[in-house]
């Protein structure tokens, strides 16, 4: 039982960091300034790369599939990502709010599970706390010079932020059996997680001057951690696994 | 990675003044002093009017080589198959758009902006790599591009990075660092085509036949049509002549292609061993003019791709003018 609720927690963790990595490359030789095409593309990778210690995990420690297979072969409806990852990069204002939203909530669960009693957990978030840091120092500054400009910037932040909440507070969506893995020491829940995301965001939005949401009012966009996606999904899906599904015994 | 071989300016027919016609023959002797005894050139030195707008040039169409280069691999991130390749790639072409970075602030230390740069990009005016103009239309591409195209690559920025002007060496020796990681990555993709399944290896085929005569242009046009500068040579801007440079990477890298069983579409391709040059069929040099001017496969959407990211990213590059309240981030 606890053992499917752990890989549950994991698999949605990893489609996540997978789903956002795979998005957030797409920017790679598009972005506004040369810096932050790189800075996209360097943090792609470090999303992938979480991705695939978490599918690791799963294979070594909780008889999953091997990682590629897992990743590239899987029928939409049992990716367990959260709508926001799903969503096409969109203009940078989106993709920069979403990066600036997932990546606190990102921090958030990842700090909680250094106290995880989930040792290969445990082990991973103590290993990625250096470069989660960067990437909310990233989003941070890049959110804050963005609405001290003011004018057409300030404003396409705050529009941006009015769209990504709902799909962001949807990154809480409530598991199944997770009381058991709050009794068993393995993580906070996500309503904990939530409560801590809400301050830490908040704290940037406030010297930002952006208008946070009112949680109270909010609607989160659940779904995907049931399988129930946007439209977006399947076809990142199909171009993702194009080339490997050519022929999936080959190597590549 | 870069590559069209050396291709100069004509001599500058606008109105110049007249310092800049002629310049100091005491200050030209003793910068041709200085080159000829392997010293380097930094940005502030003084050097003639036609050595800073030939190395702008040269520069100039390296680093816009890099940023459109990162275009034809950049598609096939989101489709390269399992996590081993698709870390790879993005990592690849972010080193391309980084070593764009570094040659557009080369290229600065002699007085263009980037903003100028890429607005003649953009209209046209300033050119890059021909090769960048085809498209890639597989995987086994992507691992052509990867090995052969990068290889040339470093046959030509090796031989610029001992050339006379110190930030483009400087920035060249960092690069070549990381086309060696770039050409180990393609090798192992292509090696993994070539001895996989019959499928794979018949795509990676199909690939070289596609690309060879691409590859073969890479270098620039033979020696003998291109316009040789002697002065550039003896100012070390230009390093190796086009034939040898091709010479050299055919040396390197047909043999390597050959002993892993695929054939390349050029039934006079040898090695004259008498002379120990390579001999081969002439390539389509027309086509490679009429690429470089404007009429290849991809020249309009690579330009269309840049356009888009331009306008796209204008309003942030204008909020980051616009900063009321200036602050340092510490950086940890």
């Amino acid at each position: 039982m606890m053992k499917n609720a752990i890989a549950e927690l994991i698999t949605k963790m990893a489609d996540d960091e997978l789903i956002l990595g795979h998005r957030n490359s797409e920017w790679t030789g598009l972005g506004p300034v040369m810096e932050e095409d790189i800075a996209f593309s360097s943090m792609a990778q470090d999303k992938i790369g979480h991705a695939w210690a978490l599918y690791r995990i799963l294979q070594e420690q909780l008889d999953g599939e091997d990682p590629d297979q897992f990743a590239f072969m899987r029928a939409e409806q049992d990716f367990k990502c959260c709508h926001l990852v799903e969503m096409p990069i969109g203009t940078y204002d989106f993709s920069l709010m979403r990066h600036f939203l997932f990546d606190h909530a990102e921090a958030v669960r990842y700090d909680s599970l250094q106290q995880s009693s989930f040792e290969p957990l445990q082990q991973l978030s103590r290993k990625l706390k250096g470069e989660l840091k960067y990437h909310t120092l990233h989003a941070d500054a890049w959110i804050l010079q963005l609405c001290k400009a003011g004018g057409e910037s300030y404003e396409r932040m705050q529009a941006a932020l009015d769209q990504c909440f709902p799909l962001a507070a949807g990154i809480f969506e409530p598991g199944n059996d997770e009381q058991g893995l709050i009794n068993a020491g393995i993580y906070p829940g996500e309503q904990a997680l939530y409560q801590r995301w809400l301050d830490a965001v908040n704290t940037v939005l406030v010297k930002a001057s952006l208008n946070m949401p009112d949680p109270a009012t909010l609607i989160p966009q659940y779904g995907g951690r049931k399988g129930n996606h946007t439209p977006h999904l399947q076809p990142l899906l199909q171009e993702m696994g194009e080339v490997f599904r050519l022929d999936p015994t080959a190597r590549w | 990675m870069y590559g069209g071989g050396y291709i100069f300016d004509e001599p500058n027919k606008k109105q110049l003044r007249d310092e800049q016609l002629h310049d100091d023959p005491e200050k030209l002797a003793a910068f041709e002093d200085r080159i000829a005894r392997g010293e380097k050139i930094e940005p502030g030195d003084w050097m003639p009017v036609e050595y800073r707008r030939q190395l702008i040039r040269l520069i100039e169409q390296h680093a816009h080589s890099e940023v459109i280069g990162a275009l034809p691999e950049g598609t096939w991130i989101t489709r390269a198959p399992g996590f081993k390749r698709k870390l790879a790639l993005i990592a690849k072409v972010q080193d391309e758009v980084g070593h764009g970075q570094l040659l557009y602030n080369a290229a600065e230390t002699l007085g263009k902006t980037r903003e100028s740069m890429i607005n003649d990009l953009l209209s046209g005016k300033s050119k890059y790599s021909n090769v960048f103009n085809y498209p890639a239309m597989t995987w086994a591409d992507v691992t052509v591009i990867g090995f052969l195209i990068d290889a040339a690559a470093i046959v030509n920025q090796v031989a610029n990075s001992k050339g006379s002007y110190g930030p483009y060496c400087r920035a060249l020796e960092r690069i070549c660092y990381e086309e060696s990681f770039h050409l180990k990555q393609g090798h192992d993709a292509l090696l993994e085509l070539a001895t996989g399944t019959p499928m794979q290896k018949a795509m990676l085929q199909d690939a070289l036949n596609r690309w060879w005569q691409p590859i073969m242009h890479f270098f620039g046009p033979p020696d003998k049509v291109s316009s040789h500068s002697e002065k550039l040579m003896q100012w070390k801007v230009k390093m190796a002549s086009n034939d040898d440079m091709r010479n050299q990477f055919l040396d390197t890298y047909v043999p390597k292609i050959w002993e892993l069983g695929l054939s390349l579409p050029d039934p006079l391709l040898h090695k004259n061993t008498a002379t120990g040059r390579w001999e081969y069929t002439d390539p389509d040099w027309d086509l490679f003019f009429k690429v470089i001017n404007g009429d290849g496969p991809c020249n309009k959407e690579r330009l269309q791709v840049r356009r888009w990211a331009e306008a796209e990213g204008r309003w942030v590059r204008k909020a980051l003018m616009n900063i009321s309240e200036r602050k340092a981030m510490p950086v940890a």
